[in-house]
């Protein structure tokens, strides 16, 4: 094996990038889509039933017409997952970059990205720390992303508990969704993120995003079925499911904290894994 | 049972009841808070006797409605009165409105709701028929859409029956089984 072409990988690094966020706007995983028919069929609730039936006839709608899902093709979330042999430089953060300006333009993807106090619209969805991209190791070179629309996002948030509140983590969740009602698109997915400092957790609650949220562990299911007491169901038109599942990623504390960041995510739990061609 | 409905419309949406299945077809007018606003400053563009407004920023290409999903209702809670006098039936959305477009509504028309994110099923109900005010950009417009049976649930109806709002006091209830947190913030 020669020397690596360096401008060859960076090139695939943004074909991958791009194409990872068309095949996330426009089809959902597996998972989630399981998780969708699955909470469909269970569903009692007559006017839930008619939502239901509307979100699964549009994720066929997009899959046969190659569209995307939802007009919010939100804002561009990245995982690099590095190999030992690509050394981690800026350029890899530029080629993710030029990947999201390819597709949107090719896909296209609608621009959602401003200036934060200028409110000026870069019209290609990059910016400054735009796309958000968050690098780990591993074996293989690959690019995931999570396109992440602004309704669910919007109301998103991070309590620094007491080390003696550990029984209120549920009720901070169950609080976050009765604030929240309809707005962010219920049947939601809670990424939940429990220790580890203030950014940490919320770090932590996206990632949990990225797991298959067709399992819950014991814990998990406890915190799914308190939010769907709530009742408040598909839309916030009432229904037996207003949380479609809970997961939750744990890191190691301070004793004198708690940090717990609930990342509220819409019914279309967008995701997408692209290997890097080379 | 689903309800069919065709624009212009008239006294049949004062029968209409919260949880109603309908599907509607014919014009409808697509404005977000920028189109509100316009209109109200320079007058509605199109024949509000009967009308449906629908929040709602598409995405167009080529002259096709590509995605056109509803956008959150709820910001245009003060900017629907003007509308409902002027003669407009229906408000079409999601998320629900407030308690003042509840009133409004009574004895005059209805809130009709459409499941968020469905963009691609929403498109494949509409042709693009025209757009009035395309300088506020292509989400913020007023683009002029034919609906062909577009599946909606009635979030509110003309008899103030609202189900976002049953829906809110059932899980303010359910809430309520948490005890006061004893916080910092509580000392």
């Amino acid at each position: 094996m020669g020397t690596p072409d360096r401008s060859a990988i960076l090139r695939a690094l943004g074909r991958a990038t791009a194409d990872a966020l068309r095949e996330a706007v426009i089809r959902l995983p597996p998972d989630v889509k399981r998780a969708l028919v699955c909470a469909a069929a269970a569903e009692t609730n007559p006017v839930a039933q008619g939502e239901f039936h509307n979100i699964v006839r549009n994720i066929e709608q997009a899959e046969t017409l190659g569209v995307p899902l939802c007009q919010d093709t939100g804002v561009p979330v990245v995982y690099l997952t590095i190999p030992p042999d690509v050394p981690l430089t800026t350029d890899l953060y530029d080629a993710v970059a030029e990947g999201v300006r390819l597709a949107t333009k090719e896909v296209p993807l609608r621009p959602n990205v401003v200036d934060a106090l200028t409110r000026h619209n870069s019209n290609d969805n990059t910016g400054a720390g735009m796309p958000a991209i968050h690098v780990m190791p591993g074996r293989k070179f690959s690019v995931t992303v999570l396109p992440k629309g602004a309704g669910a996002e919007n109301v998103s948030r991070i309590a620094m508990l007491l080390p003696s509140q550990v029984e209120q983590i549920e009720r901070f969740l169950v609080e976050t969704v009765l604030l929240a009602e309809g707005r962010p698109c219920p049947p939601i997915v809670l990424g939940v993120g429990i220790g580890g400092t203030f950014d940490g957790a919320a770090a932590l609650a996206k990632e949990a995003l990225l797991l298959p949220i067709d399992e819950m562990t014991a814990f998990e299911q406890q915190l799914c079925d308190a939010v769907n007491r709530l009742g408040i169901g598909p839309m916030g038109l009432g229904g037996d499911t207003t949380a479609l599942s809970v997961k939750v990623k744990f890191a190691a504390c301070h004793t004198a904290s708690l940090p717990v960041a609930v990342n509220v995510q819409c019914w279309a739990c967008r995701r997408a894994t692209v290997e890097v061609e080379r | 049972m689903t309800v069919q409905l065709h624009t212009p419309l008239g006294d049949e949406v004062l029968a209409l009841h919260a949880g109603d299945h309908v599907e509607l077809s014919g014009m409808v007018y697509t404005a977000r808070d920028e189109a509100h606003l316009r209109m109200q400053k320079e007058g509605i563009p199109f024949d509000a006797e009967g009308a449906a407004v629908y929040h709602c920023g598409p995405v167009i290409h080529n002259n096709r409605v590509i995605a056109a999903g509803p956008t959150t209702s709820a910001r245009m809670n003060m900017l629907t009165k003007f509308l409902l006098d002027r003669g407009v039936r229906a408000v079409i959305g999601k998320g629900g409105m407030g308690e003042a477009v509840r009133e409004q509504l009574c004895g005059r028309g209805v809130y009709l709701a459409f499941t968020g994110g469905c963009a691609a099923l929403a498109a494949s109900h509409m042709t693009l028929r025209g757009v009035f005010f395309e300088d506020l950009g292509m989400a913020e417009a007023v683009w002029i859409l034919e609906l062909d049976h577009l599946p909606l649930v009635v979030g509110i109806d003309a008899q103030g029956n609202d189900i976002f709002e049953s829906v809110r006091a059932r899980a303010n209830k359910e809430f309520g089984r948490y005890s006061k947190v004893q916080g910092l913030s509580d000392k």
